[in-house]
């Protein structure tokens, strides 16, 4: 086994944290989806963010990665604010460049300019690591759903990324690929990623996460530890998801 | 009926007769095209790319230009460059009307806006595609744009072809900026005009024949190309 392969490059992750996320407003369609959001994350455990369809999960997940801008409010991810920091994202739909698997880890490389010297040597143990070593040729598009995920998971965590979001990264896969996914999103939060994970499934929330934050209608109603949550849930809302009711 | 059957016999013996005349035709319509060919996708490629990629102001306003002289009359294209090339026009000084420079330039004119909106087409989809993923590994535009590009040569090479069938067969706009001139600016199809005018349809109808095996070569090549490529590739 390679020790520390997913430590990050700025490896005091205290450094980053906590993640303050201040008066966030958000517009969609003329109405405001996020109107003043407010929250901040100081742990550097497993979050997730869980909640109902539409409930701003995933637009919450993109306002952090910066693939979507907010009207007005600030995301604070470090104490010292030009220290730079590095982001991981699985999205929640495969995304795969149309070449090789160890292209498209060497395409991630040179986009967040990795050492050019370092390059060979990290693709190298990041295949090893994920078993594809043999499938290193092959097209990333011919890969099992579920050796296409755990190379995406891979992609984003080759640069050596301080934190790692991922949006529903087992939706489509079968539970022994997700056993294997959960088991890598331990490692790599002993590692000293701080992860955010946005899913559906409360089981995956309750096997991996540490904090959970439950969204409501564009809201947090709860952010509280993981077993409290799901032992003593305060709003009526998170009572009614938990057992399945439609909210 | 006899004749239209000497017509084409005599015109099969002008082609295998390797006569100079037609190869310096021959030659220079193929230099033209491919010059011009080379250099609008120097600028096509990329500005395709871009209006995929990027938004900015004035965006859409570039690409309905583009869309709409896609079907620019070749003749006006002639007419307009023939002002501003004459010795009164605005670039007079440079000599450059009636020689093969200005036609290169005509063509780059005619198959820039085709090549500019078919690439934009293939790449707005690939970039849907990609944009998560790239802005989520911190490419910056010129990287987007050069993955993507990258990630579709194989279909933008059916942009080049368009460009190219465009440019070999363009007669209009060449005609008025080449002056048809023996031995300086003549090619394949102001010739096939000329000649058929002057009721010399042999030399027409041959080189009519050599345009169409040009093309026919040309895409074939292409079409195994990608072939090959969808063989090859990752998609």
């Amino acid at each position: 086994m390679i020790k520390n392969i997913f430590k990050p490059f700025h490896n005091n992750l205290n450094l980053f944290l906590p993640i303050k996320v201040k008066e966030l407003s958000l517009q969609i369609n003329n109405n405001f989806f996020f109107d003043k959001l407010s929250f901040s994350i100081d742990n550097n455990l497993i979050s997730s963010f869980i909640g109902p369809n539409g409930a701003g999960k995933t637009s919450c997940i993109k306002l952090l990665t910066g693939l979507i801008k907010p009207q007005s409010g600030e995301i604070i991810f470090s104490k010292k604010k030009n220290y730079p920091t590095l982001i991981g994202y699985v999205p929640q739909k495969i995304i795969l460049l149309r070449r090789s698997v160890e292209e498209n880890l060497s395409h991630a490389l040179s986009l967040s300019n990795y050492p050019v010297k370092k390059r060979k040597k990290r693709i190298k143990e990041i295949l090893k690591f994920s078993k594809l070593n043999n499938l290193a040729n092959m097209s990333a598009r011919n890969l099992s759903i579920g050796q296409q995920q755990l190379l995406s998971i891979m992609r984003s965590l080759i640069n050596r990324p301080n934190f790692l979001f991922l949006d529903e990264p087992c939706a489509n896969l079968d539970l022994q690929t997700t056993i294997v996914i959960e088991n890598i999103l331990k490692k790599v939060s002993k590692s000293g990623v701080k992860i955010i994970i946005v899913t559906h499934d409360l089981f995956q929330a309750k096997r991996l996460a540490d904090e959970i934050l439950f969204f409501y209608n564009g809201k947090i109603l709860e952010q509280t530890k993981s077993n409290i949550f799901f032992n003593k849930p305060k709003s009526k809302e998170a009572k009614r998801f938990q057992k399945g009711i439609l909210i | 009926m006899i004749e239209f059957i000497d017509i084409f016999a005599n015109s099969f013996n002008l082609i295998f007769s390797l006569n100079t005349d037609l190869l310096e035709i021959i030659f220079l319509s193929l230099k033209i095209s491919f010059f011009s060919l080379f250099f609008s996708c120097m600028f096509s490629l990329p500005l395709g790319a871009l209006l995929a990629v990027t938004k900015f102001t004035g965006r859409k306003l570039l690409i309905i230009f583009f869309n709409s002289m896609m079907g620019l009359p070749p003749v006006f294209v002639g007419l307009v460059l023939y002002i501003i090339l004459s010795i009164s026009g605005p670039l007079g000084y440079l000599e450059l009307l009636y020689t093969p420079t200005a036609m290169i330039i005509a063509q780059f004119c005619l198959i820039t806006p085709i090549i500019v909106s078919l690439t934009r087409q293939i790449l707005e989809q690939m970039s849907e595609e990609y944009d998560e993923l790239l802005i989520s590994l911190n490419a910056k535009a010129k990287d987007r744009i050069s993955t993507i590009l990258w990630d579709s040569r194989y279909s933008l090479l059916t942009c080049v072809l368009a460009g190219l069938g465009r440019s070999l067969s363009e007669v209009g706009a060449i005609i008025i900026v080449g002056g048809n001139i023996a031995h300086a600016t003549r090619v394949m199809t102001t010739t096939i005009a000329l000649e058929t005018s002057r009721g010399n349809l042999e030399i027409a109808v041959s080189l009519g024949f050599i345009l169409i095996f040009i093309s026919i070569t040309i895409n074939m090549l292409a079409y195994i190309l990608q072939e090959l490529a969808e063989k090859y590739s990752y998609d």
